[in-house]
């Protein structure tokens, strides 16, 4: 791969590398950058068939409406997770991309590059793959796209000298995902780069080396505007808090308000409220904080007039996950505040997840994720099970049933 | 084609270090950032409380990214941005500078390259998406194509700041949702049961995984000709496809028999209201490719209906709930129907369960 091996012998005829793909080239037009001109220009340039077969592959899937690839098991020394395995089901009909490999590789936190790292991804990726990349998957990796499985060590040791590693895959510890975090938010209430950084760190194993019954995800944001989506995404999410008064800056409301008048302050802030605990007061507004849900609304209006509090540490939602197999399921609230300071902070939170990971895998069936076991099971059980208190934070309201037994 | 002798000892390092990504400024004022601002649309300004200012210009990608529009990106980063760049997980691309002058000619450079700026505050932030045909093995459509034609009717959403709030659009090409949570969610519906390939199912599959992973308990152990297979209960299979990831056998996809359907009112955030999933409100639109017109359609009605309706700051879902689901099929056109009901387990909690009605 890399020369012009099979140019023009396949090709179209009229001096091209490709072959036809009229209902890909549809997408060529109109304002939004086209993934597909990407990929065409990149396969012109570089003429590695492997682009070549993936074009006509995805060509024939428009034309058929149907998809053609396969799993597999490819991995490097060590690990048993990090690469997705794909085989082409019409390998015969499309040889050139008989195997199409992705490699997951984790980002840094926070998704901050600089160009001379992402270059020296780039052009590791470009020797050993196709050169087609995925910034970023869903659950945060970068997803090099395209390599053939006796290739993948040596991209993998390559990339890992330069200090890439894989991410995860399987039933085991996912990649992680944080927020721009404190690098550039005022609204960040704890470090998420340098937390996701060292509790990933501690997790390494668990990314490359999948055994328990399912995915585990985590992700870090900041604040309760959850830009990683955590709440509806990752088994434990760890959403930023403050637990004494938001700070406000008087003068700056003042400003907000000549800018903005008195109409949008009642509009937009005041009556948008959800536990209605601001009110109008001399011209500015009072908040009762006792009542404040830090939903975070009157912040995002008035970033300069108003700042998360100092107190600040982390809450824990647990169980979020997708359609698969009782249904979607939001994350519920599980520990209100925690700390989240120190490196003695982070430790904490490890040996809390730790627990909840035992707990989980001896609980759990198969392909359960922890908010299927938690309804199953029960959250009293968990709660016993990992050695935390039941607190009124955790439920909407108290039960509405009365089957449950105890002890009196 | 075999490496040859291996002479690297693998470090399992974990993430990449964020610390060499960080601008200076950045670097500087960690922690310290006190307030931002929205100066124009696709230009964030943060303010720290040394008085330092850092300007983030957002742009869109195609997310399938080749490494030659990467080196572009990086290009524009060294001219303007003094070699740093971050992505959001919306798949943006934000570059940073402290100084203001160098913000208008970063924006043309990037316009001038194809890349529209964009994306910051009550916009239309670009499409959550899975893998589709391009790489997934058990995908009913494409999802990268879908997403550039959809983005291509909605780029003026996506570079003005004129909806009532963020709009975060989200698909996925099989039901079972790597996309998640949306302002409005386009994703696959099968309509028939899965075809069983008896021939190959006791060789490539656990039969008892396959039963267990029916979300309605429908498939059942059996022999078929001579050979143990499954069979499936037509009646109560959804074709919600969860087999099929467990046993390529147990084969979903049919390039008639995969529809689109159409979510709405999911919401992550917990500004105002909590995080709320999303309803369904529009299903049964062809799977029809290369551009979907059908599904660019239908967004578009909802949308336009938003932004007429929809007060300052009000999500997608907190319009709905304060005009009512009656008004939000008037208001869009679309049609509700018995398929709209709810009949999984939890269907009691989204059953009026009050007198409450509007006429």
């Amino acid at each position: 791969m890399g020369d012009a091996n099979g140019a023009g012998s396949n090709g179209s005829g009229n001096g091209k590398f490709l072959n036809p793909t009229p209902m890909l080239d549809e997408l060529e037009s109109g304002p939004w950058p086209s993934f597909v001109t990407g990929l065409k220009d990149l396969a012109e340039r570089t003429k590695k068939p492997m682009l070549r077969g993936v074009m006509d592959q995805l060509e024939y899937s428009y034309q058929t409406r149907m998809g053609y690839w396969k799993g597999g098991l490819v991995t490097v020394k060590g690990y048993g997770a990090g690469i997705i395995t794909r085989y082409s089901m019409i390998r015969d009909k499309l040889p050139e991309a008989s195997e199409f490999h992705t490699m997951r590789i984790q980002a840094p936190p926070g998704l901050h590059y600089n160009t001379e790292s992402l270059r020296e991804l780039c052009d590791i990726w470009e020797k050993h793959g196709t050169g087609l990349i995925t910034l970023h998957g869903q659950t945060g990796d970068i997803m090099l796209q395209g390599i053939e499985a006796d290739k993948v060590q040596e991209c993998f040791d390559e990339l890992n000298q330069k200090g890439w590693d894989l991410g995860g895959a399987g039933a085991g510890m996912r990649t992680g995902v944080s927020c721009a975090g404190p690098a550039r938010c005022e609204q960040a209430c704890y470090d998420t780069l340098e937390m996701h950084e060292k509790v990933m760190k501690h997790f390494v194993g668990a990314v490359h080396r999948p055994e328990w019954n399912y995915k585990f995800k985590l992700k870090f944001s900041g604040c309760p505007n959850d830009c990683t989506n955590a709440i509806m995404r990752s088994d434990i999410a760890v959403i930023g808090m403050w637990r004494d008064s938001i700070q406000m800056d008087e003068s700056a409301v003042k400003e907000w308000v000549d800018e903005n008048g008195m109409e949008k302050l009642v509009n937009e802030v005041v009556s948008l409220c959800p536990t209605r605990a601001i009110s109008l007061k001399e011209g500015g507004i009072a908040i009762d904080n006792g009542n404040c849900v830090h939903c975070m609304h009157c912040l995002n209006v008035m970033p300069k007039a108003l700042s998360p509090g100092k107190e600040r540490g982390v809450a824990l939602l647990m169980g979020a996950k997708s359609t698969l197999k009782v249904g979607f399921n939001v994350g519920s609230m599980v520990v209100p505040f925690m700390k989240m300071e120190t490196e003695e902070d982070i430790e904490e939170f490890i040996d809390l997840a730790d627990e909840i990971i035992d707990w989980w895998d001896d609980n759990g069936l198969d392909h359960e994720r922890l908010g299927e076991t938690i309804e199953r099971v029960s959250m009293k059980q968990f709660l016993d099970g990992v050695g935390l208190e039941p607190s009124i934070d955790m439920v909407s309201r108290p039960r509405d049933n009365p089957y449950f037994k105890t002890k009196y | 084609m075999s490496s040859p002798e291996r002479n690297w000892k693998t470090v399992e390092s974990g993430p990449y270090p964020y610390k060499k990504g960080l601008h200076p400024v950045m670097q500087k004022n960690y922690g310290k950032w006190k307030y931002h601002e929205y100066p124009q649309p696709g230009v964030l300004k943060h303010v720290a409380e040394s008085g330092d200012v850092i300007y983030t210009v957002r742009a869109g990608t195609p997310r399938q990214d080749s490494v030659d529009f990467i080196r572009s990106l990086c290009d524009v980063a060294d001219k303007h941005a003094d070699g740093y760049l971050r992505f959001t997980t919306r798949n943006n691309v934000e570059f940073m500078t402290p100084d203001a002058e160098k913000v208008q000619p970063m924006i043309d450079d990037l316009e001038s390259k194809g890349i529209p700026v964009g994306g910051t505050g009550k916009t239309v932030s670009p499409i959550a998406h899975t893998q589709g045909w391009l790489h997934c093995d058990i995908p009913a459509t494409d999802a990268s194509g879908v997403v550039k034609a959809l983005m291509d009717e909605l780029i003026e959403d996506f570079r003005g700041m004129n909806l009532p709030n963020k709009v975060k659009i989200v698909t996925q090409c099989c039901e079972l949702n790597c996309g998640g949570q949306g302002d409005i969610a386009i994703i696959v519906k099968h309509t028939r049961p899965p075809r069983i390939n008896h021939e190959s199912l006791s060789e490539i599959c656990e039969l008892p995984k396959v039963v267990a992973r029916c979300p309605v308990a429908a498939i059942r152990p059996t022999v078929v000709d001579g050979k143990k297979s499954l069979v499936i209960d037509e009646e109560k299979c959804m074709y919600c496809g969860a087999c099929f990831g467990a046993c390529p056998s147990m084969e979903i996809n049919h390039p008639e028999y995969s529809r689109f359907a159409i979510w709405v009112a999911g919401k992550n955030s917990n500004a105002r209201s909590k995080p709320t999933l999303m309803s369904l409100v529009a299903h049964g639109l062809p799977n029809n490719p290369p551009r979907w017109p059908e599904v660019s359609a239908v967004v578009k009605q909802i949308l336009e209906a938003y932004r007429e309706g929809g007060r300052p700051w009000e999500r997608l879902g907190e319009w709905v709930n304060r005009i009512g689901w009656k008004q939000f099929f008037e208001e869009t056109g679309l049609t509700f129907d018995e398929d709209m009901i709810d009949n999984y387990r939890h269907a009691r909690t989204t059953f009026n369960q009050s007198a409450h009605v509007r006429f």
